[in-house]
């Protein structure tokens, strides 16, 4: 008993898995930007989670926390440079459908 | 066994022999290459200029080497001058080296000097010629070879020059070659040569083989005492090559042999009498033995004897010799060996004829193709083609006389064999009297000229065939003159003739004065005149006034040849018909031989006065025909003053060179004997057989008078029938119609070109035919096969390469462009699907790798 109700490391990787598998689903299923980046979001979050939860219960030190930090600090500066793209494609196509948006292909 | 004795002909340093045929080379050379735009910008004077110049120069240089012969004692009159080894294999040395002794400093003389005086009257001869640079282009290079041919140390040499001359004269026999008759008579020249030409290089090689190269007495003593292997082989090679002899030379000159007056063993006593001096003084040299081309060592090693002067020849013992080179490794008994060198070569056979007989024979069969002989004498008649001076320097003078020249050459190898020296005067015999009737009843005064420089070299051929080589030589060398002097003087009247044909030609391309060759019809053709050849003695007649000079030099060179004892053919020729008839040589009686000479004297005499009254008198003394005195001239001086040079020379070298030892009691041999000693002294000891009649003088002075009597018979026949054909054209007549039979089988020339049409031509033809057939059928229809073949082997090979090569390179393009367009759809460039497609791939991993 007390093993299943004690948060271990496999709760963690479990909901690590779980925030990635929205996160992807988020990005592989929606057409709108920002949408999209918010799953990336989840992504580099479910990431970060497995580095802590590592950290704590494999490896004892905060070496994955410092990986967490840095990830949430990336993420920022990828989610500030990304808006800015977004923005940018709104004002040229009047839309930030990723589909709609696609000049480049062929 | 150290003590061999040889007269050997030790030789000297002369390091500017070469200079001789240098000179006349370069000149051809020049005048090859720019003497076409010589000519056209400075005129003819350079042109000739070169062409004299080095001639001058080349006379000049071999006076001053004669003069160093003169110098030099007896027994050493060679020089040597070595110019670059040219061919070292094996035993085969070959080097460019140029050699002049007693004969051939004679010969060169002959050639230098004669040839400058013919280049010199060419001039005159030939002023209206355009292509001046190429005639004296062609005479420098003649002079070139004939001097290779007499200079040269060795048979290959010599063989250079025996091809070069015959190309020269070919050349020059087709000098105006748009004429098809001068350039087939040039082409014959050069076919009939090569028959020669043939015998001359085989007997070369059959000499060499006979002396050791590849067989030799030395070999077999030799390769006894050893195991065969290649090695040793190898090695026995090298020994013979390198061999060399150590012999005593013999210093003072030995006495001829007919002098001592009895054949066989008296000679003998008298040589070992001397044997006592001759050891003393002697020298000991080198000689190198075995297998060689070069004339010096063949004389030499066959001139070894043993210390008491023996012959092995004559007593048919051994000769002994140790092989003075060491060879390391091969135990010392082996080193020393006994054969002989001279029995080697006269004991061989082959097929069971004597191999120095066959030499021999094939070295004749190379003479009477040069030299015009029966039966290869057929071209020098058409070689008449060619311009006059040609005639007088290539075809009297010089290279006709270059098979004389060879056989005395090699006198020492010829006396080896009595079969080839019978031969040998046996043909010239022949030859002498064959050619002489032939001249008896020519018109053309070049064709006259030409049968009596065939019957003259027939002569030669008897002296040096019964052994005499030196009257054989003086023979060649007063013809050199006396023949040159009659074909220049014949050339001068030519030259002459040729404004009066011009001129009738003229007139009858003029209007109304075409008639000729019509009337003539009726009667017999052959004897008819064609008023326009300026060579036909019957045009003539008369020119006596008109061109006083050359009548002169004619007569004294008609004298020379017809043998009247104050010019020079009578020394030489009654010197030959002398020891003809007392030779013992030959296998056939010596007055057989003598027999045929006279009668060809006779004839001789005849034909060469009847062409003298015929050009020059002709019609008694009524003098020349109006047309004659309007259209014929003098020659210039450039030919005048040769053709005196040229009689004077007819006048005194006879008495100078030959005064027979009879005139002076017998206390003088004749000058040129004794110069052309060294040369023939070893034969002259090899003759074998008694000499009849050898030492009565009283039978010589008949013989002499004889000489004189038919001489002079044939000069009155000739005036009686010939000075004034008015008078005597009936009698003509009278005699031709009652000879008839025997006079137009002569006229016709024995129809002996008629004879090898229908043999030697025709199978030559029905052969050329046979094998064009078989070239045009079977040749050319294997080859057809063959193209055809390739041609189905293309048409597969493109076949494959279109469809199969083409085809696979093609469908991997095809193949590659289908595929794109096909897998092009992949790539939507929406990133949703790159990241569906991750995501799947990482699943697949995922699972692979857990239940994997």
């Amino acid at each position: 008993m007390t093993a299943i109700l004690q948060v271990g490391l496999n709760h963690f990787l479990i909901l690590s898995a779980i925030l990635f598998a929205i996160g992807l689903f988020t990005v592989s299923t929606r057409r709108n930007a920002v949408a999209v980046l918010m799953g990336v979001e989840l992504i580099l979050n479910a990431g970060a989670l497995n580095f802590v939860a590592f950290s704590h219960y494999v490896e004892g030190s905060v070496g994955g926390q410092v990986f967490a930090v840095f990830i949430i600090v990336m993420a920022a500066a990828e989610a500030a440079i990304a808006l800015a793209i977004v923005l940018a494609i709104f004002r040229h196509f009047r839309s930030i459908d990723a589909v709609e948006t696609s000049t480049l292909r062929d | 066994m150290e003590n061999l004795t040889a007269a050997i002909q030790t030789t000297h340093k002369f390091p500017f022999l070469f200079l001789i045929p240098l000179f006349p080379f370069l000149g051809a050379v020049l005048n090859a290459f720019f003497g076409k735009r010589l000519q056209d910008r400075y005129g003819k004077r350079v042109v000739h200029t070169i062409g004299i110049g080095s001639m001058t120069l080349a006379a000049t240089v071999a006076v001053i080497a004669f003069v160093n012969l003169l110098r030099l004692d007896p027994s050493d009159r060679t020089l040597l001058d070595i110019v670059f080894p040219m061919i070292d294999i094996g035993a085969f040395k070959v080097d460019m080296a140029f050699a002049m002794d007693p004969l051939s400093g004679m010969m060169t003389l002959i050639i230098t000097l004669i040839g400058t005086g013919i280049h010199v009257y060419s001039t005159g001869y030939m002023a209206d010629e355009p292509a001046y640079w190429r005639f004296f282009c062609y005479l420098n290079l003649f002079v070139f070879s004939m001097l290779l041919l007499v200079l040269g140390d060795s048979m290959i040499i010599m063989f250079f020059g025996w091809e070069g001359v015959g190309l020269c004269s070919y050349l020059l026999i087709g000098f105006w070659y748009k004429e098809k008759k001068n350039a087939s008579a040039g082409m014959k020249a050069f076919v009939v040569n090569r028959v020669g030409d043939w015998g001359f290089i085989t007997g070369a090689f059959l000499l060499f083989w006979g002396l050791g190269g590849g067989w030799s007495p030395v070999q077999d003593a030799y390769v006894r005492d050893l195991p065969r292997s290649d090695e040793n082989t190898r090695a026995f090679d090298d020994l013979v090559s390198r061999a060399t002899v150590e012999v005593r030379t013999i210093e003072e000159v030995e006495q001829p042999a007919h002098e001592a007056g009895e054949g066989g063993h008296g000679e003998h006593a008298k040589k070992k009498e001397h044997h006592g001096d001759v050891h003393h003084v002697g020298r000991v040299v080198q000689v190198p033995i075995g297998p060689t081309v070069s004339f010096r060592e063949l004389r030499n090693q066959l001139a070894i004897t043993t210390a008491d002067g023996r012959r092995p020849l004559v007593e048919g013992g051994t000769l002994p010799v140790t092989i003075a080179s060491q060879r390391p490794g091969v135990p010392p008994s082996s080193q020393k060996m006994a054969f002989e060198i001279k029995e080697g070569l006269v004991d061989k056979t082959v097929w069971g004829i004597p191999l120095v007989f066959l030499i021999c024979l094939c070295f004749f069969i190379g003479a009477t193709g040069k030299s015009a002989q029966l039966p290869l004498y057929v071209w020098l008649p058409d070689a008449m083609a060619g311009p006059t001076p040609v005639s007088a320097l290539i075809h009297a003078a010089t290279m006709v006389t270059a098979g004389v020249y060879m056989v005395v050459r090699l006198n020492f190898l010829f006396v080896l064999s009595p079969g080839a020296m019978t031969i040998v005067a046996t043909v010239g015999a022949l030859t002498a009297l064959f050619a002489a009737t032939i001249g008896l009843f020519q018109y053309d005064i070049k064709k006259v000229l030409a049968y009596s420089t065939v019957s003259q070299l027939g002569f030669m051929f008897i002296g040096v065939g019964v052994g005499a080589y030196w009257a054989g030589a003086f023979h060649l060398l007063t013809h050199a003159c006396f023949k040159a002097c009659l074909f220049l003087g014949a050339g001068s009247v030519i030259h002459g003739m040729h404004h009066l044909t011009h001129h009738r030609e003229h007139a009858a391309h003029g209007p109304g004065g075409d008639d000729h060759g019509h009337g003539h019809h009726a009667r017999d053709l052959r004897l008819s005149v064609d008023p326009h050849d300026p060579q036909d003695m019957r045009n003539m007649g008369g020119l006596a006034s008109l061109m006083p000079w050359t009548r002169k030099t004619y007569l004294i060179a008609c004298w020379a040849i017809a043998g009247f004892p104050w010019a020079a053919g009578f020394f030489s020729k009654d010197e030959i018909l002398w020891k003809a008839f007392s030779n013992g040589s030959t296998l056939i009686p010596g007055p057989v031989i003598w027999l045929c000479g006279l009668i060809a004297a006779t004839c001789t005499s005849f034909y060469m006065f009847r062409s003298y009254y015929m050009t020059f008198y002709g019609n008694g003394d009524r003098g020349p025909s109006e047309e004659h005195k309007e259209h014929v001239h003098e020659s210039p001086k450039s030919i005048t003053y040769v053709l005196w040079a040229l009689a004077i020379a007819c006048l005194i070298i006879g008495p100078a060179l030959g005064l027979p030892a009879l005139w002076t009691g017998g206390h003088f041999e004749p000058l040129l004997e004794q110069w052309l000693e060294p040369v023939t002294q070893f034969s002259g000891l090899s003759l074998s057989g008694a000499r009849a009649w050898h030492d009565n003088h009283a039978l010589e002075a008949v013989f002499m008078l004889v000489s004189c009597g038919v001489a002079t018979a044939g000069w009155w026949f000739a005036k009686a029938l010939y000075f004034d054909l008015a008078k005597s054209e009936a009698r003509l007549a009278a005699l031709r119609s009652r000879w008839s039979g025997i006079h137009s089988l002569v006229f016709d020339k024995y129809r002996v070109d008629e004879v090898y049409n229908a043999t030697v031509i025709k199978w030559f033809r029905e052969f050329a035919d046979l094998f064009a057939y078989f070239d045009g059928k079977v040749i050319d229809g294997a080859v057809n096969l063959f193209g055809v073949a390739s041609k189905g082997v293309a048409w597969l090979n493109g076949a494959i390469d279109k469809y199969f090569v083409d085809g696979a390179v093609n469908f991997v393009a095809e193949g590659v462009i289908y595929s794109g367009e096909k897998l092009r759809h992949v790539q939507t460039g929406r990133i949703n699907h790159y990241l569906f497609a991750a995501t799947a791939g990482a699943v697949v991993i995922v699972v692979v790798a857990y239940f994997v």
